[in-house]
């Protein structure tokens, strides 16, 4: 089940990132947005971590090379128009593969057609910061380019195929430039230059590479469940 | 799709009691209400299959739901119940029933209107205030005190409120 641990670690990691947002978001409501989406995002990991194995054994017992992820879930917060970056360039992606997803007949059809409806609130919610901060102050404008471009080497992974995902990714590619290119036109900025994968690593969370700070990062996550086997409420 | 066959007396008594069971987030509807049960099978004596559809994949209340469900058919002598969570089809805000719609009103939540064809659209149509009726209300946040809903604000109340977005 390579798609469903895929798709599955990308919604976990992702949803965990966000979900440091916790008590530092820059006002109240985007508190709640972010722990919101990353609340959603659990939702879907613990579907598709569920069709492949026991979802705690998988999210907290796993070492770092067997999650397949794509790296730019891992990747840290930075500030607020970084993670806004990062939501933009994933829930884009995300909405549309789920769409394509809900049209098939795979295992995971039934979760892309519940959680696609989900992820385009998502998208909404990062386009509409991403219009804010780029049409905003010089300083907003500067931090959400800033964000964009260091996250861009990490778009390309985005479009190698899943094996077990019977979608055109080509295609899937195609689309979410011109729908990010048409957010970052509105937003005044511009698209990201240089190339979507680096030559050290970028592209292979999906194979169990992943960077530096995904490891920092699953220390804390499986921390407790580690420390106190079977722990509960 | 298998068509089921036609509930039983029994069936019927305990979907309405299980229908009856409060969410544990919107206390003022019942599950029934915000179309949720599915549905409910006698399996054999003493047996009984429920199954439940989350509001949002991530619904943290699912798990208080069917917790909250068994002790209702155990309460009825079913000491065997299941609870099973189903996804398709997905669940909209169209299965909220016309009553639970008028309680969410009446609790000063704005019931979710028609679904629009891609959800975050028929945000920006006109929502009513649940307190004074007007409809120039603004969007304050697209995600607030649960992920069902949103948070906005009455430009002639000045009162904020929550609005079960559609979906």
């Amino acid at each position: 089940m390579t798609a469903a641990l895929a798709l599955g670690d990308d919604a976990l990691v992702l949803s965990h990132r966000l979900g440091e947002w916790a008590g530092h978001a820059p006002v109240l409501e985007e508190e709640v947005a972010l722990a919101n989406i990353a609340l959603d995002l659990l939702g879907q990991a613990r579907v598709l971590l569920s069709l492949v194995g026991d979802e705690d054994e998988l999210a907290y017992l796993r070492e770092e090379r067997a999650f397949r992820n794509c790296q730019l879930v891992e990747q840290p917060n930075g500030d607020f128009a970084h993670t806004i970056a990062r939501q933009l360039y994933f829930s884009t992606y995300q909405e549309l593969l789920y769409d394509r997803l809900a049209r098939g007949d795979s295992p995971f059809a039934p979760l892309a057609a519940k959680a696609v409806k989900e992820v385009a609130y998502h998208r909404d919610h990062a386009e509409h910061w991403t219009l804010r901060l780029g049409d905003g102050t010089p300083e907003s404008h500067k931090r959400m380019r800033r964000g964009l471009e260091a996250l861009w080497g990490y778009t390309g992974e985005l479009f190698e195929p899943i094996e077990g995902c019977e979608v055109d990714w080509a295609a899937l590619g195609e689309e979410w430039l011109a729908r990010v290119t048409s957010a970052l036109h509105r937003a005044t900025l511009t698209v990201p230059e240089g190339p979507r994968r680096g030559a050290w690593a970028a592209g292979a969370g999906r194979q169990g590479l992943h960077t530096e700070p995904f490891g920092r990062m699953l220390a804390e996550m499986q921390h407790l469940h580690r420390s106190h086997p079977g722990a509960s409420w | 799709m298998v068509t089921p066959a036609p509930a039983t007396p029994l069936e019927t008594r305990l979907r309405e009691l299980a229908g009856a069971v409060p969410d544990p987030e919107l206390p003022m509807v019942t599950l029934a209400e915000l179309g949720v049960l599915r549905a409910l099978r006698v399996m054999a004596p003493g047996r009984v299959e429920v199954e439940l559809t989350p509001t949002y994949t991530g619904c943290p209340a699912l798990e208080s739901m069917a917790a909250d469900v068994e002790r209702v058919l155990h309460d009825q002598g079913i000491p065997d119940v299941t609870v099973r969570t189903v996804l398709s089809p997905p669940w909209t805000t169209d299965a909220i029933s016309a009553e639970g719609r008028r309680k969410l009103a009446e609790s000063g939540i704005a019931p979710p209107g028609p679904r629009g064809a891609g959800g975050p659209v028929a945000v920006d149509l006109a929502v009513r205030c649940p307190h004074c009726g007007s409809t120039d209300t603004k969007l304050l946040s697209r995600f607030s005190s649960t992920a069902c809903k949103a948070l906005r604000r009455c430009e002639a109340c000045r009162e904020p409120f929550d609005h079960f977005k559609e979906l």
